[in-house]
C-alpha cells in the first residue's frame, strides 16, 4: 500500500499555525505597521539590523522557520478552501498548493545560506 | 475508475451566522501566505543590498500596503484567538479543564508577543 502522505502535510500545517497563533499577530503588527508608520523607530529594520539578523545562525532559523511554516499553513488551507467554495479537489491541485510551499521554503533557504 | 461526486454549492457556508465566522477565519490564511511571501521578497531583496532593501522597506509605507496589513492584522490575530479556542478539541484528551488550556493558549500569545516587541525594541 502507498503510504499515506497526510501526516508531513498536517505537521509543517500544524507547526505554522503554532507558529502563526503565537507570533503571527505581533510580526504583522510591527513590520507592517508599527515601523511603516514610525510608531517605532524605522531603525527597527534597517538594513544593517537585518543584514545582522541574516548573518546570525538563529537568525537564519527563525527567517526560514517563520516564512516557511507560515507558507506550508497558509498554502495547505488555502488547498482546503478551494474545496469549501465548492471545487473538486484533485492529487495535483494538492501537489501544486504543498510544492508551492516548498518552493518558497527552499527560496528562504537559499537566500540565507548563500 | 469514477466516483460519484455530490455537488456541492459554492455559497453553502453564506446561510449560517457560524459558517460565515469560520470562512472569515479560513480568509487568515491568504492573509498569513501573502504576509511570508512579502517577507520573503524582503530577504531577496536584503540580499541585493542596501538600496534594494531601502526601496522594499519604502515600499510598505505606502497606503496599500499599510492597509493590507491593517486587515492583515486583524485577521491573523483572529485566526490566533480561534486557534487556541479549538484547543481542547484538536488535542489529545488531556487531564486538564478546557478553559485551562484555552486560557494558557491565549497567554502564551501574550508572552511571545511581548517578547517580540521587546526585540524590535532593544
Amino acid at each position: 500500500m502507498k503510504r499515506a502522505n497526510k501526516p508531513i502535510f498536517w505537521s509543517l500545517f500544524g507547526a505554522g499555525g503554532m507558529l502563526s497563533a503565537l507570533i503571527g499577530p505581533m510580526l504583522v503588527f510591527i513590520t507592517g505597521i508599527a515601523v511603516p508608520i514610525g510608531l517605532v523607530s524605522r531603525e527597527t529594520m534597517s538594513y544593517e539590523r537585518m543584514r545582522m539578523l541574516a548573518d546570525n545562525g538563529f537568525g537564519k532559523l527563525a527567517l526560514v522557520a517563520v516564512i516557511g511554516l507560515f507558507l506550508f499553513h497558509g498554502l495547505h488551507r488555502m488547498y482546503h478552501s478551494v474545496h469549501d467554495f465548492g471545487v473538486h479537489v484533485t492529487p495535483a491541485m494538492k501537489a501544486a498548493f504543498h510544492g508551492a510551499a516548498f518552493l518558497g521554503t527552499l527560496a528562504a533557504a537559499y537566500l540565507v545560506l548563500a | 475508475m469514477r466516483t460519484y461526486r455530490r455537488y456541492v454549492s459554492g455559497t453553502w457556508w453564506w446561510r449560517n451566522p457560524y459558517y460565515r465566522w469560520y470562512m472569515l477565519r479560513e480568509a487568515s490564511c491568504v492573509a498569513i501566505t501573502v504576509y511570508a511571501l512579502i517577507l520573503l521578497v524582503g530577504l531577496a531583496r536584503l540580499r541585493q543590498g542596501e538600496v534594494a532593501y531601502e526601496d522594499w522597506l519604502e515600499r510598505l509605507s505606502r497606503p496599500w500596503a499599510i492597509a493590507f496589513h491593517a486587515v492583515a492584522f486583524v485577521l491573523v490575530a483572529y485566526h490566533a484567538w480561534t486557534w487556541f479556542k479549538i484547543m481542547p478539541k484538536t488535542l489529545p484528551r488531556l487531564p486538564v479543564p478546557d478553559r485551562a488550556i484555552v486560557v494558557a493558549g491565549v497567554a502564551a500569545i501574550g508572552v511571545c508577543s511581548t517578547l517580540l516587541w521587546w526585540l524590535a525594541r532593544i
